[in-house]
């Protein structure tokens, strides 16, 4: 709790202290990986079933926020919780259809509602259609410098929300529950663990966090077009932020997102930004080969062998 | 005579064209030691994997403590106080074996308890009866193959069940550590507990039973006691093929 505050503090503090705007450009964008990792981890790496379409989850939250704008200009609280219900119900459907089977089913399932959700975005020309649409910002808060600002805190105070709803997954029986059903969902089930009840909650919890990470998208860049917003690059890197920093525990998604989020700032500024796909695949190759068990799992290895050795 | 703990009644299971089960009636008294027989691919884990609710039964009927189960998903059946061992173990092999064992006494026992520390000393006393207390932090995936078969024993033990269904528990293991796991399935049988053992090893079938179920063919061949099945003529024909 006393950390959940501390950081969105911090993030208060750094608005005022840090005059250079493209900080909170691209940290704003290292954040909502934080959120979309953390969300494609409750499911994905507790349960172990992996969702493909984490781009399709985040780009249904940012057009939920475009058609709350359209129709009355809601605020972006209203977005926000709008977003989270919509990919919410949307993480429970898909689950509902697919997870009563076990193994690649849901999967297959989220590569294909990916493409259903981006044809209708084409095709509905309230939300700018293929065109896309320019969104413009409302007046800057009172406080704020700018109205990025504003949003690098509040996706501030999304990532603090979604970790320790992911931590709280984690440590409690839910957490346990869903690891069984990785370990083995029939021994799970023969213990008394509802599975399918579980697995769907995980992945309405997921579905929701991911909306969440999409939903002031728009707003954030004033402009909005499907292809970049169902761009393969959410998919990607939602899962292998938290493949490349450990999946077992909350602080994997963190540590992934972090650092190749930050990578991919670095590499759009310097090299291109169209390389950013590239350089996620290439990190995940050599870290499913060196380090399976991503980076908590190397440390973890390093640290018992160090301790073996005394 | 009071009802039995459990009725099955003409249960019938068929996967594709191949009958693995066909018409199967069984009963297990409160208390009973039930063992249950019979060749390879003769239905045993079928069957069980029916009572338990891993598989739904086709046809056919499953009554626990006077309430139909036949259409309840397993981790109902669970909570009700069935609880099995699977014939290939399967630990939750990335948490430790206390988390192992909290998580039927999380999901049945002490449903709503929000901390591990909860159900700690109690997952360690369930381990420490199997002789797993000293291991009770290491992941289940490091285990011995005898050690497997206690953590399974372990895990169902601690969903608190009136039945309790081993599969093949003692595959595998030593003659020493044979008598050690009856010793133990013996203790839990005392507390009243029903336990039903399908086992290959006859000689620790014929010593824990009270009754003996042959099967054969998904079919029962011969019922009766330990001596009666073994002196049965069409159970020593499938066995030894005489």
């Amino acid at each position: 709790m006393a950390g959940a505050a501390a950081t969105v503090l911090a993030a208060l503090l750094l608005t005022r202290m840090v005059e250079n705007e493209y900080v909170f450009f691209a940290g704003y964008v290292v954040l909502q990986f934080v959120v979309l990792a953390t969300a494609w981890n409750i499911l994905g790496g507790y349960a172990g079933y992996v969702n493909f379409g984490s781009g399709a989850f985040f780009a249904v939250g940012a057009y939920t926020s475009v058609a709350l704008i359209q129709a009355f200009q809601a605020p972006l609280l209203v977005q926000v919780v709008a977003a989270a219900t919509v990919t919410g119900a949307m993480g429970f459907l898909v689950g509902a259809l697919t997870l009563r089977l076990r193994g690649i089913f849901f999967s297959i399932a989220t590569v294909a509602i990916a493409v259903i959700c981006e044809t209708v975005v084409i095709n509905w020309s309230f939300v700018g259609g293929a065109r896309g649409i320019a969104i413009l910002q409302p007046d800057t808060p009172v406080g704020f410098a700018s109205y990025n600002r504003m949003l690098f805190v509040a996706m501030t105070g999304f990532a603090v929300l979604a970790v320790g709803l992911a931590r709280f997954v984690e440590i409690s029986w839910i957490g346990r529950g869903l690891r069984a059903i990785r370990d083995s969902e029939e021994a799970a089930e023969s213990v008394g663990v509802p599975t399918l009840r579980l697995k769907l909650a995980a992945a309405t919890l997921s579905g929701a966090l991911m909306g969440v990470a999409g939903a002031p998208f728009p707003l954030y860049m004033s402009f909005i077009e499907p292809v970049s917003a169902f761009s393969l690059n959410y998919a990607v890197s939602a899962l292998a932020m938290p493949l490349i920093g450990g999946t077992a525990s909350w602080l994997g998604p963190v540590i992934g997102a972090v650092l190749l989020g930050t990578v991919q700032q670095v590499v759009t500024v310097t090299i291109s930004s169209e390389l950013n796909v590239l350089v996620v695949g290439l990190v995940l190759v050599v870290y499913v080969v060196a380090a399976p068990q991503g980076i908590l799992g190397l440390a973890r290895r390093l640290s018992r062998r160090e301790g073996a050795g005394r | 005579m009071s009802a039995p703990l459990l009725e099955v009644r003409g249960l019938g299971k068929r996967f594709g064209g191949f009958s693995a089960l066909s018409d199967v009636s069984l009963r297990a008294g409160r208390g009973e030691r039930l063992g249950i027989i019979g060749p390879n691919g003769s239905g045993k884990t079928t069957l069980i994997n029916c009572i338990s609710g891993s598989l739904r039964n086709d046809t056919g009927s499953i009554a626990f403590d006077g309430r139909e189960v036949t259409r309840l998903p397993a981790h109902r059946r669970t909570r009700l106080g069935i609880a099995r061992s699977f014939q290939i173990p399967r630990p939750f092999a990335s948490m430790s074996l206390a988390e192992n064992v909290a998580v039927p006494l999380e999901y049945v026992t002490h449903r709503g308890s929000l901390h591990l520390a909860d159900v700690r000393g109690e997952a360690l006393g369930i381990l420490g009866e199997m002789g797993l207390a000293a291991k009770a932090d290491a992941l289940a995936g490091t285990l011995s193959q005898v050690e497997l078969r206690k953590l399974e024993l372990a895990r169902a033990l601690a969903s608190r069940p009136s039945l309790l269904i081993l599969d093949e528990v003692m595959a595998g293991l030593s003659a020493l550590e044979v008598d050690e796991m009856l010793a133990i399935v013996l203790r839990v049988n005392e507390r009243g507990v029903t336990v039903i053992m399908i086992e290959h090893i006859m000689r620790a079938i014929m010593r824990f039973s009270e009754r003996v179920v042959c099967l054969d063919a998904g079919q029962i061949l011969a019922e009766g006691s330990p001596a009666e099945v073994a002196a049965d003529a069409s159970v020593r024909r499938v066995y030894l093929g005489a």
